[in-house]
């Protein structure tokens, strides 16, 4: 039979020899390995205080975009729950009233926007299939919760904060990441 | 009374109180318990006559080993007062009485005969106890004895392999 | 006059008692701290960290903890044994420290004070009497809690202490044959600005060092606790402090029968190369029985180490190998040495 691996090694079943009997040699040899590990260093990353950075392709809890001027980019078409495998995105589309331009950028946005955080796998479709550059995936976890209905995200939750109004807490929810346009 | 006299009664009474118990308690692993109680106090005595090898012999050997080989077979074999074959007969209770009255019967005679003066305890002096004289002593003047009773222990050592190993 | 003994020593002595207790106990304590820094060093990890600096009063916290924890003692045990086991395991742990030689004499307002609770001539026996009855300990405990686990842990940890205790004293023979005492003051001094026993018995010290590991019932010779197994083994049934005295006697039981081979072996409290009658005249006597003192610590937490050092690398023996290396090999190697060893007494004492 062929071998599965090259690095196969046949089992030596000779008798030991009085040395090897002896387990005094085998032990020590063992020791000093336990003994040399203890000058390495440990690879631990104590969480709190520190955190690994993000790799640049994370995906992470979705937020909703806004533009320069902190009108809402969403128009409610549809596209996103449309490509979500997981069916985790639910939405009701409303018209723009008179007054209400400043709020949203085009005629048509979305009333009511839904994510199950629990339905959701990441995987980043909706930004894909997104044609007004409204949903993106960011650097941060879905934080646990006691109960299923804390992970449905409503709108709220998703929205990025108005660059206009709240510059500082925008520049942070927008994270380290380049933007892609 | 000094204090070795009060140290005599008390360890006297732990011996004789642990002794009773031993055969009076109904659960076999607490009568163990009991004969180590005994066997500690028989130990207080040794140290009372200045024989502290003995005395700390009598803990490693006695209260050590052999009684932990007792609690062994006892808990391995989970005696206790429902597993005990039932004592039908009633002839062997008055007999065994009689039998231990006519013991301590005897004991009190050869005792009573005995003259007390000559056998005083030496009390906290005397080094025969110590493990340089023992030692000395048993290689000297009671050699063979020593040794018949070593051979004694290596026939004994030597049996208990030949029945182990009977299916062999 | 009831008691005509000298009420400065019962002082001295109590003072020195609840000394040295009270430093086993923290010793103890922290030697926890130190097993899982240990470990976590030679796994590549970082261990207890969280709690104060360094994680320095883990120790305070487990115990806290264990103090705070539900009792719960089986329906069906005997109430007095299950309580009476952790308790033995405890004193006989603490009372093995009786005899061990701290250091040399201190003088304190004017009296000499000897650094060692008792200096009982046959010392090296009153170890052996102890560690014999400390299998009492493990053994009530575990029939008392009425469950099968804890009983085959406290078999198994009770004919592993009696089977290595034989080995233990045959080689402890060949010493006492070299040294020709029994107390271990006496041995100590002996060793003072001479050779350390360990270099006069390699062999007889092989045996000890592998025998006491098995008397402490610590790994490679846990099977008493083998987890896998049996599943706390014999303290299976306990819980709250009582588990922990269980826990903490093991830790005692290392740091003291470390002191032990300290004084035996490795020359106690002498300070290797350095003429110790010289350093008194120069250094004063107090200084120098503290330095003593520190030497002996030191040397016995270092064989402290050695022993968690063992546990991280070393795999647990199986019950058949254990009997073995027991009875088979330890015990004829330290009837050999101890035969050799008296042979070449008798050939340089002849001669």
């Amino acid at each position: 039979m062929q071998a599965l691996t090259s690095r196969a090694k046949p089992v030596d079943r000779r008798p030991m020899s009085l040395l090897e009997r002896a387990y005094l040699p085998a032990i020590f040899k063992g020791m000093s390995i336990t003994f040399g590990h203890m000058f390495k260093k440990a690879p631990t990353i104590r969480y709190p205080e520190q955190t690994r950075p993000f790799s640049p392709v994370f995906r992470g809890l979705h937020i909703l975009n806004r533009d320069e001027q902190g009108r809402e980019n969403c128009t409610a078409c549809g596209l996103c729950a449309v490509a979500c495998p997981a069916e985790a995105i639910t939405m009701e589309a409303a018209e723009r009233k008179a007054g209400e331009e400043n709020l949203y950028r085009e005629e048509k946005y979305a009333a009511k926007y839904e994510i199950n955080m629990l339905r959701c796998i990441f995987c980043g479709l909706c930004e894909e299939a997104c044609p007004k550059d409204a949903i993106y995936l960011s650097e941060t976890f879905a934080p646990a919760n006691f109960q299923r209905k804390g992970f449905i995200y409503s709108k709220d939750d998703l929205l990025i904060p108005n660059p206009v109004t709240e510059p500082e807490a925008y520049a942070k929810a927008k994270g380290g990441r380049v933007a892609v346009k | 009374m000094n204090v070795i006299q009060i140290l005599f009664l008390f360890l006297s009474a732990v011996a004789l109180g642990g002794a009773i118990m031993v055969v009076a308690s109904k659960n076999p692993v607490h009568s163990i318990l009991y004969l180590i109680i005994t066997f500690f106090a028989i130990s207080g005595h040794y140290i009372l006559l200045n024989a502290q090898f003995l005395a700390i012999v009598n803990v490693i050997v006695y209260a050590g080993a052999i009684m932990v080989l007792f609690l062994f077979v006892v808990m391995l074999m989970n005696l206790n007062a429902e597993s005990a074959p039932p004592q039908k007969n009633k002839y062997i209770l008055y007999g065994g009485t009689i039998a231990g009255a006519s013991l301590m019967l005897v004991l009190v005679s050869a005792l009573k005969q005995t003259t007390q003066g000559n056998h005083r305890m030496l009390v906290n002096s005397g080094a025969g106890g110590l493990i340089e004289n023992l030692g000395k002593v048993l290689f000297t003047d009671y050699v063979f004895p020593f040794e018949i009773s070593s051979v004694l222990f290596l026939s004994a050592m030597i049996g208990a392999v030949v029945i182990s190993k009977k299916e062999a | 006059m009831l008691l005509t003994i000298d009420l400065g020593l019962i002082i001295e002595k109590l003072v020195l008692i609840i000394v040295v207790v009270m430093s086993s106990l923290v010793i103890a304590m922290y030697a926890t701290y130190a097993e899982r820094k240990v470990a976590a060093v030679m796994q590549d990890r970082i261990g207890p960290n969280r709690a104060g600096p360094f994680g320095l009063f883990q120790p305070l916290a487990d115990g806290l903890k264990l103090f705070f924890k539900e009792e719960i003692i089986p329906n069906f045990s005997s109430k007095f044994l299950f309580i009476l086991g952790p308790s033995l395991a405890m004193l006989t742990a603490m009372m093995t420290s009786a005899v061990i030689p701290w250091g040399d004499t201190i003088t304190l307002f004017g009296r000499e004070i000897h650094l060692q609770i008792a200096d009982i001539n046959i010392g090296i026996l009153y170890v052996f009497g102890v560690v014999s009855m400390g299998v009492y300990g493990i053994m009530i405990g575990a029939w008392a809690s009425n469950n099968k686990f804890s009983l085959m842990g406290g078999l198994r940890a009770a004919s592993q202490i009696i089977s290595y205790e034989l080995a233990m004293g045959i080689a402890l023979i060949a010493l006492l044959m070299v040294t020709g005492t029994l107390s271990l003051k006496a041995m100590v001094v002996g060793q003072m600005d001479g050779i350390w026993n360990v270099i006069k018995q390699p062999l007889g010290f092989v045996i000890f060092i592998i025998c006491v590991f098995a008397e402490c019932n610590r790994t490679p010779f846990d099977l008493a606790e083998a987890e896998n197994e049996l599943i706390g083994g014999y303290h299976t049934e306990y819980s709250s402090m009582k588990l922990g005295f269980y826990l903490f006697a093991e830790y005692i039981n290392m740091f003291v029968s470390s002191a032990v081979m300290v004084s035996l072996f490795f020359g106690g409290y002498d300070i290797p190369f350095l003429n110790d009658a010289h350093a008194v005249e120069t250094y004063g006597q107090n200084w120098m029985a503290v330095w003593h003192i520190i030497m002996f610590l030191g040397k016995s937490f270092f064989f402290v180490y050695f022993f968690m050092w063992v546990r991280w690398t070393i795999p647990r023996f199986r019950y058949d190998q254990l009997m073995n290396l027991g009875w088979k090999k330890l015990l004829p190697l330290a009837l050999i040495n101890m035969l050799v060893t008296g042979a070449v007494i008798l050939y340089f004492t002849t001669k």
